[in-house]
């Protein structure tokens, strides 16, 4: 029978090794197919995380031969070696085996207020173009599989989870930031908080998104520029203050009202 | 008994799917604390799968002539109950028909982006079963929106979210229930929670099944937890079996192919490259005359829906999965053994623009153009009607203090579901439970934690790891789809039924005795011990009440009993609950139709 060979790494926070599995191949199968046999029928302690299989959820992030990829989007037949080598994401902490710990990214989110429409708009149904929606919805697009922050060289080799959101919320704040019915200037935490200065744009979440949004361009690049107007630029300062360009209302915010505390084990204030 | 961490709240919701997190919108603006569970990572829930669209009656869809389509609530109600073959409960629909409408414009104002109609409103798709353009959708990913935005919006209510936690049992004192124990994926550690109320919404189960668009969590933990709690149990016999999964290659077998397809134009076509689904012996005598009874009809329908009756692919879920079944076995399938759906006559650009994940999904996955050829389906477990007894106006269970909502709960769809109708229920009756549970939490307070209950469960989790000679979970796991997906499929049978029967009772005896090596830091197969036996006695339920219901109605196909029998039959539902060790099998009239709704299927013809 034709077989694959699998390397996965298998170990935990206080080490491991590359263990390597024959698997069975069938026609098209993909990585997440390989995985699935060897947790059924060689080692059903192999720890791996997986939802849809169909890539919409972005729960099977790995390092597939070394490049971040979803599990159930990478076929058998794109590695003609017969030999794959299958990591965890290798920017956030280890649990075990393929899993890690992506909690920040959660934690991260909840700092980002969601869409307080604009007053005119509050409570009534909006009426927007399909030409005006369209760039929010590439953002939208995102299943937070969260490859882009496992790739971005802030995070992964420089560890600033503390300075930078990372190109996942980028891309959040972007689809906020752009929907033409949003009500709050969200462009100060752009600056501070969110760290949106550290993107050196060498592009390489844009590369490995699975949904093919263009973070870079379509999202990074055009919220730096608008940045750069409120913060950096005398002349449009200037035009606003003498009132030739609008200057803009929207309020904006110091911290979200209430915030979602994602509970890890043992720390939680609610304990009873 | 192991020391476990509790947790307080007023409301703990389980599952943080569509209907978890709307009822935990509902909830805190009610000013109760809610802690919610995630079985997986947040926004990982089932809701992100669908994609088709959000089934509510804005008539925002104009005719060529200018005018706006005649949609309302009452059609909406109409188009349901008869999807439903009458079995689903009159008063949930009525609501669900009324709300829809609201329940989506509020996704708006909490940030989801819709696609739009020319008019600058929210676009409207065409779906099987529904008589006008109902399906509020963005692109083919509407689930992804929608759980997004909720999650988006339950985060800035507040809510404190446990990931990762596999709840396994009910907490009970006395008849009410308490609290809710469960363990962490990650460590293996138990946990225990105390709560005024719960909300149960763990969507469907439907990995008994070989071939099912099921991610690894639909197990049926929550429905049997209720079960095992004492609750009420309707309509287990009828699963849906969506039309259109994927068929090749075999790895990806099973994955959903939206009807937004068939929404968009997409055709049905056998090996001999016939539209077999204008072949007069698939319309069922409810539909007749509703649908094009030629392709040309067909055909000019996707540009003049007024003057024109839809193609008769967007016949309800449970027609077209017959047909599709019995011209394969007819011989007519095509070469991997599903039919051929055909949707490049729209053009590349109209395709990528409306499908883009089912084009992303065939060409990545499948290794097909979807714009050049044809793909090639076969119905895949999609979804389960049946589910938990509840209260229409509050979700209330029949076991006090716990309430359900979503795909767990049932009486909305009947003997089947339309498609879209789905997101929409998690909405309605998310919503509709948080608001209850919040007022059942306002007049109750926290109860007392059986700890002979905490240990009994803790012994039961436990075992698998100590024994050391048991037989492996997965095999017991495959060995039971092989007998759901051979004898308890689309097409029923006395003869067939208590075989996988025979089989079920043999694989929980055998159940008692698994073993899964290693610890309980993230360890798979100790996790599906504790799963597939819920997936046994689940799967038991589903067969002993496909036995009983003697007749061909929505999802259940009995080949022995081919015809409706609405004299018998068509007058009451299935109740499942638990006797013990026994499963106990009784039946409920289904309450009479108040005139004002029964006029409403004259008036909509």
């Amino acid at each position: 029978m034709d077989t694959v060979t699998l390397k996965i790494f298998r170990g935990n926070t206080s080490g491991g090794e590359m263990v390597s599995y024959t698997v069975p191949k069938t026609p098209g199968m993909v990585v997440l197919d390989a995985v699935h046999y060897i947790q059924r029928s060689l080692d059903t302690t192999l720890a791996c995380r997986w939802n849809c299989k169909a890539a919409k959820c972005g729960s099977c992030s790995a390092e597939i031969d070394g490049t971040p990829r979803l599990m159930c989007k990478s076929r058998i037949e794109e590695y003609p070696s017969g030999e794959i080598t299958v990591g965890p994401m290798r920017a956030f902490p280890l649990l075990k085996d393929l899993v890690t710990d992506v909690s920040w990214n959660y934690r991260v989110a909840t700092k980002i207020p969601s869409l307080v429409p604009k007053p005119e708009v509050s409570g009534k149904p909006f009426v927007l173009q399909q030409e005006d929606v369209e760039r929010v919805q590439e953002f939208r697009k995102c299943i937070e599989c969260f490859l882009c922050q496992d790739v971005c060289h802030v995070i992964r080799e420089h560890d600033k989870k503390d300075a930078f959101f990372g190109p996942r919320q980028m891309v959040r704040i972007a689809g906020l930031e752009m929907h033409p019915m949003d009500g709050i200037n969200r462009r100060e935490q752009l600056k501070n908080e969110a760290g949106i200065g550290m993107c050196n744009i060498t592009k390489c979440c844009t590369e490995v998104c699975p949904e093919h949004i263009h973070i870079t361009d379509n999202a990074i690049i055009p919220m730096k520029e608008r940045v750069v107007d409120d913060y950096f630029d005398p002349i449009t300062k200037i035009l606003r203050k003498v009132g030739v360009l609008p200057t803009d209302k929207k309020a904006s915010f110091s911290s979200v009202p209430n915030g979602l505390t994602v509970i890890k084990q043992e720390n939680s204030s609610s304990k009873s | 008994m192991e020391n476990c961490e509790t947790y307080e709240y007023d409301i703990l919701v389980i599952g943080s799917g569509g209907a978890g997190l709307r009822a935990v919108i509902a909830a805190r603006e009610a000013g109760c604390s809610v802690g919610v569970l995630c079985k997986s990572l947040l926004g990982k829930a089932h809701t992100v799968m669908a994609e088709g669209g959000v089934a509510a009656s804005l008539a925002n869809m104009t005719n060529p002539d200018g005018t706006h389509e005649k949609d309302s609530w009452e059609v909406h109600f109409v188009d349901t109950m008869k999807g439903g073959a009458f079995l689903n409960n009159w008063r949930t629909v009525e609501i669900f028909a009324k709300e829809a409408p609201d329940r989506v414009l509020e996704l708006e104002q909490y940030g989801a982006v819709f696609d739009r109609t020319p008019e600058g409103l929210i676009a409207e798709r065409p779906f099987g079963g529904h008589k006008y353009r109902r399906l509020n959708h963005v692109g083919d990913r509407t689930g992804l929106e929608i759980i997004r935005t909720l999650q988006d919006k339950a985060v800035s209510v507040g809510m404190n979210v446990h990931m990762e936690i596999t709840c396994t049992r009910l907490l009970k004192e006395g008849n009410r229930v308490v609290g809710a124990f469960g363990y962490y994926r990650e460590s293996g550690k138990f946990v225990t929670f105390k709560a005024k109320a719960v909300v149960l919404a763990t969507g469907g189960w439907g990995r008994m099944y070989r071939y099912t668009s099921n991610s690894w969590e639909g197990t049926g933990d929550g429905l049997m937890m209720a079960y095992e709690a004492g609750a009420e149990l309707i309509d287990m016999e009828m699963i849906q079996f969506h039309p259109t999964g994927m068929i090749w290659p075999p790895g990806m077998r099973g994955i959903l192919v939206t009807e937004g397809v068939r929404g968009e134009g997409g055709v049905l076509r056998n090996s001999k490259g016939e539209r077999f689904m204008f072949d007069k012996k698939y319309m069922p005598a409810l539909y007749n005359g509703q649908f094009a009874d030629t392709e040309e009809e067909g055909a000019r329908w996707l540009t003049d829906k007024q003057n024109n009756r839809r193609p008769p692919e967007l016949l309800p879920r449970d027609v077209v999965a017959r047909a599709i079944y019995r011209e394969i076995e007819a011989g007519n399938g095509s070469e991997h053994g599903g039919v051929y759906l055909d949707v490049t006559h729209r053009g590349a650009d109209y395709i990528k623009r409306k499908l883009p994940s089912m084009y992303e999904q065939f060409h990545a996955l499948g290794g097909v153009d979807i714009t050049k050829e044809p793909m090639e389906v076969y119905p895949t477990i999609h979804y389960t009607m049946g589910g938990v007894r509840v209260h229409p106006e509050t979700c209330a269970t029949t076991v006090d203090g716990l309430f359900a909502a979503g795909e767990v709960a049932a009486g909305l769809h009947g003997a089947n579901r339309l498609g879209g109708n789905s997101l929409s229920d998690i909405l309605v009756f998310g919503r509709r439970a948080g608001i209850a549970a919040s007022s059942y939490a306002k007049e109750h307070t926290l109860g007392v934690l059986d700890n002979a209950q905490i240990e009994e469960e803790q012994e039961y989790l436990l075992l698998p790891l100590k024994t050391t000679n048991g037989e492996n979970p997965y095999t017991i796991h495959s060995e039971l789809q092989d007998a759901m997906q051979t004898n308890a499929m689309i097409a029923r049978t006395e003869a067939g039924l208590l075989s996988a029967l025979e089989k079920i009772l043999e694989l929980q005896k055998r159940a008692e005795k698994l073993s899964a090596p290693g610890d309980r830091f993230f360890n798979p197969g100790w996790h599906a011990a504790r799963d597939v036996r819920f997936m046994l006695r689940a799967s038991e339920v589903i067969v002993r009440c496909a036995l009983e219901r003697k007749e061909s109605r929505g999802a259940q196909w009995r080949l022995d009993f081919p015809d409706r029998d609405d004299e018998v039959w068509g007058k009451k539902n299935l109740i499942a609950s638990r006797n013990g060790d026994m499963v106990k099998i009784t039946t409920r009239e289904l309450d009479a139709m108040p005139p004002e709704l029964k006029r409403l299927f004259e008036e909509t013809k």
